[in-house]
């Protein structure tokens, strides 16, 4: 039934929830890979390794680094299978990734530099400004990503 | 002083040379394999040939020639060792399937015995995600975080052991996560990339920690270098193994219909 193409627009509401979990998952890989390429390589506005006291932090580290890549791939070949259902739906998907983005940057900016102290943004400068504009942003992430997942939950429009 | 050292390194070219042979015989005895068996069966694939060809030798350099001579005296080295022989050398020999090329060749009586022996409990339990994980990365947690790492390079035997114990660990990980030969207990997508998802954080997590404490008598700026590419080289490898194991899902997805109406075909392969 889900294989056939005048089936779409209904199969987009069976595959509701893996349309928003694809887009949790492929936000949180793309963001903190974002993170890791151009504040950790490109910028080297903090680095790999920046605190030696804090042990939880290399656990915390290690953890999202390994799903950053597992969900960037994972979510792909998620997303692939929900093209192949014809069950794919943008909007809602859009809603996952700002979400998923939305989070990982918010726990990024919040448990992992001010909780933990693992690094800051950035050194040797007003650490204020860049706290600021690292978390609203994550704010308006989230904010985005529940309005569109909102609007994608009910069935009749 | 000077001669003891000299001693000692003889002492462990003469361990290398014991772990290489076994990684010969394994790239003579596929190739006859192959040989052997397309002469009543069909073609066997050249990728999977040259997989196994170029896993042995991936292994083969980290054992015998100036890279294993160097990875004795320098921790950046031995990192690249690391990831040649226990995560790069066990991928490639896994995506060469051996065993179903042994099972090919072998008469079928003797096949019959070997997958009774493949199936049994203790294959089992090894090579079940947890366990398998526990072996692999529990195991590199013990050598660099005690002084076993220090110990290895005065004891021959534990060396041999060491070694040994670091490529088929990571060979009983990749069959535990990716099913390329036949896998009589094969585990659900879901829980496999959950392990799967732990064990590769373990993974970074430990090369962080060599990074910021390093192992005994390595100098920091060595172990920095090593547990750098430990961190990045593992990724890149791990990266293949993420992809396999989404892709064999990716197809599995697709037989869902047909494995409804003929549901013995795909018994093999559990659905996400």
């Amino acid at each position: 039934m889900y294989e056939e193409k005048n089936h779409k627009h209904e199969n987009r509401f069976h595959y509701k929830q893996r349309n928003m979990w694809t887009g949790i998952l492929f936000g949180l890989g793309v963001v903190a890979f974002i993170d890791e390429v151009i504040f950790h390589q490109l910028l080297h506005w903090h680095h790999f390794y920046d605190k030696s006291t804090a042990n939880i932090g290399l656990v915390s580290d290690g953890l999202f680094h390994a799903f950053s890549f597992f969900a960037t791939i994972g979510s792909a070949f998620l997303l692939a299978d929900l093209h192949r259902r014809h069950g794919f739906w943008l909007k809602r998907w859009l809603g996952g990734i700002f979400l998923g983005a939305g989070v990982f940057q918010l726990y990024d900016g919040i448990i992992q530099h001010k909780f933990m102290k693992l690094h800051q943004i950035r050194y040797h400068v007003d650490i204020l400004p860049y706290d600021l504009v690292w978390n609203i942003l994550a704010a308006i992430l989230i904010v985005i990503g529940i309005i569109l997942l909102f609007q994608t939950t009910q069935k009749a429009r | 002083m000077h001669s003891h050292e000299a001693h000692i390194q003889n002492f462990f070219t003469f361990g290398q040379q014991i772990l290489a042979f076994p990684f010969f015989i394994a790239l003579i005895f596929y190739i006859v394999a192959v040989i052997v068996s397309n002469q009543h069966k069909k073609q066997w694939s050249h990728y999977r040939t040259s997989c196994w060809i170029v896993g042995c030798v991936s292994a083969l350099v980290t054992l015998i020639g100036p890279l294993a001579s160097l990875i004795h005296v320098n921790f950046v080295a031995h990192m690249i060792g690391h990831l040649l022989l226990g995560m790069l050398a066990p991928l490639l020999m896994v995506l060469a399937a051996p065993m179903t090329l042994l099972l090919r060749t072998l008469p079928v009586n003797t096949a019959r015995t070997l997958s009774r022996i493949i199936r049994s409990p203790y294959f089992r339990f090894v090579r079940h995600p947890i366990i398998a994980s526990t072996l692999n990365v529990g195991g590199l947690w013990l050598l660099y975080t005690t002084p076993l790492f220090n110990m290895m390079h005065e004891h021959l035997l534990l060396y041999i052991f060491i070694h040994l114990h670091i490529f088929l660990a990571g060979y009983v990980f990749t069959i535990a996560f990716i099913y390329i030969d036949p896998t009589p207990h094969p585990h659900s997508y879901v829980f496999r990339s959950i392990i799967l998802l732990v064990a590769l954080a373990a993974h970074s997590i430990l090369a962080k920690y060599i990074y910021a404490y390093p192992p005994q008598h390595v100098i920091a700026t060595q172990a920095e270098l090593g547990a750098k590419i430990m961190y990045y080289g593992g990724d890149a490898i791990e990266m293949i193994i993420v992809y396999i194991l989404f892709y064999h899902w990716f197809k599995s997805a697709r037989n869902f219909k047909a494995a409804i109406s003929s549901h013995s075909n795909y018994s093999n392969e559990p659905r996400f």
